[in-house]
């Protein structure tokens, strides 16, 4: 039987350099956050996926900041599998990210912990 | 699914107060709670002995409902400090309806305090970031609804001049409320040129920071006319839930409001057409055209349209958040109590210079989390009984 342990699997997944979600067996669905269940059904059959990394930007808002600290933005993310997620567009100027710009995963390192972010894809900055 | 069996006007708001609006140094949240309970009781001719239905949230406090009751050297029947942010106080009010109209109390207080502006001078994060969300630094609660903004906007075609609509008819509503923090002009360019914090947000899209506490007594409407000349009477009630955090909101653009609202009228018989004053959780610009939408006032993407020139200020097509909101009058941190007092006092015709006239139907929204959580009463005269 699976135990899954979703963040303690996550973080450890992220460290091999591999962003993972989840899927249920029975129903195919994708889930992310990760979690022991599938919501609604709570079928206890999730098992670890590569996510393709293919995403859209869902929304979008830029955290100002007072100088010499950099403003950022904060997006949601569209995933080609179903599930939305938090995230940050880099390697593009924080104002210049739009709604609907496609975006792939990739893994930074923040704070010395690998940070799954995105960036635009093809010429779209 | 059964609509449930609300007892509609079954019960009412015979007192409500505020008290610490602003600036309330020296004292704690519990102190400021127990001070508009004491004001709320005394309008009802009423003393803490005679409460038997405490229900509470303080900003830091996991057993406020216990706080409460021993400071006030009480002990309730039924308690209740259910947590789902600005919204709780609604759902205190559902509860304590079923509660009383069961015999299970006979007297409930509901009451919140907060000391947010005086100890601390920011919005406080009641909850701790998740692993999927923390990271990516989001400014919360601000940079969640500057989310859904941003997508409303890129939906619907909604504009910055219009987020700010909502901001200037909420000071001028304030400029009629002797109680609100803020006063003054301010201009539609005002919010434009002020400093940005979370696109499209400037600090004028934001919520106040300020102390202050509300409280209301509620008792059943066989009794209610004993404490009150012209009693508000709870004619529906009803909350929803749609996510915690924002990543995991099915559609931005739609909150559960549309669930609270659609249940809430259906408890009471009345429709958005029918409902005289509107006093929605405005802790952000977005948040009152996402209501005023969700909420039956307007169809869904209308919302900015609907607010222009001047359409929910004094004089306007629709009275909305008559005290000045969460954006110019009060914003303690969980702000769904005043809009409750603000409704009852409009259905007993108490407010003052802001006092909408006529008034039979009012409706009382909460918000909750980061639009997580969504309750709606509605407020009846005697008249709609």
């Amino acid at each position: 039987m699976d135990q899954i342990r979703p963040e303690r699997d996550y973080e450890a997944f992220l460290a091999e350099g591999r962003f993972m979600i989840q899927r249920s067996r029975s129903s195919g669905a994708y889930v992310f956050y990760p979690r022991v269940a599938e919501p609604r059904t709570g079928a206890r059959d999730l098992e670890w996926v590569e996510a393709s990394g293919d995403g859209i930007v869902y929304s979008v808002t830029v955290v100002r900041k007072r100088p010499p600290e950099q403003d950022y933005n904060v997006v949601l993310i569209d995933l080609a599998e179903g599930p939305r997620m938090m995230s940050r567009v880099v390697d593009i100027e924080p104002s210049a990210v739009k709604i609907g710009m496609k975006v792939k995963a990739k893994i930074a390192s923040e704070d010395g912990k690998p940070l799954v972010v995105f960036a635009p894809v093809g010429d779209q900055a | 699914m059964s609509s449930g069996a609300f007892p509609r006007g079954g019960t009412a708001f015979v007192a409500g107060a505020t008290y610490g609006m602003g600036e309330a140094p020296g004292y704690d949240s519990l102190d400021l709670a127990v001070h508009a309970s004491l004001k709320a009781l005394d309008m009802a001719g009423m003393t803490p002995a005679d409460v038997d239905g405490l229900f509470v949230a303080l900003p830091s406090d996991m057993m406020s409902q216990l706080s409460m009751a021993q400071y006030l050297g009480i002990q309730p029947r039924v308690m209740s400090n259910n947590r789902v942010g600005g919204s709780s106080f609604q759902t205190y009010a559902h509860m304590a309806a079923l509660a009383l109209e069961a015999g299970e109390c006979d007297v409930a207080l509901i009451a919140y305090g907060s000391n947010q502006r005086t100890a601390s001078g920011k919005l406080v994060a009641s909850t701790r970031p998740s692993i999927y969300q923390g990271p990516y630094k989001p400014l919360l609660p601000i940079s969640a609804y500057a989310l859904a903004a941003s997508r409303h906007m890129h939906e619907y075609g909604t504009t910055r001049e219009q987020l700010a609509e909502v901001a200037v008819a909420a000071r001028k509503w304030a400029n009629l409320n002797p109680d609100a923090f803020m006063h003054g002009d301010l201009t539609i360019e005002d919010c434009l040129n002020a400093r940005m914090v979370s696109d499209p947000f400037t600090k004028n899209d934001c919520c106040l920071v300020t102390d202050g506490a509300a409280a209301v007594v509620m008792t059943r409407a066989d009794r209610a006319k004993d404490h009150a000349a012209r009693p508000a009477y709870l004619l529906g009630a009803a909350s929803a839930t749609t996510h915690m955090e924002i990543a995991s909101m099915p559609d931005l653009t739609v909150t559960a409001a549309v669930e609270s609202g659609r249940r809430a009228y259906a408890h009471a018989g009345v429709g958005p057409k029918d409902i005289d004053v509107a006093e929605v959780y405005d802790a952000f610009t977005i948040n009152t055209i996402l209501f005023l939408e969700d909420l039956g006032f307007c169809p869904k993407g209308e919302g900015g349209r609907f607010v222009e020139g001047g359409a929910i200020a004094p004089g306007g097509k629709l009275a909305v958040n008559t005290n000045g909101g969460g954006l110019s009058c009060v914003h303690p941190g969980m702000y769904g109590l005043f809009t409750m007092v603000e409704a009852m006092e409009q259905v007993m015709g108490i407010a003052g210079d802001r006092q909408v006239k006529d008034v039979n139907l009012a409706l009382s929204h909460g918000n909750g989390g980061t639009l997580s959580s969504q309750a709606t009463l509605i407020l009846g005269s005697e008249a709609t009984l």
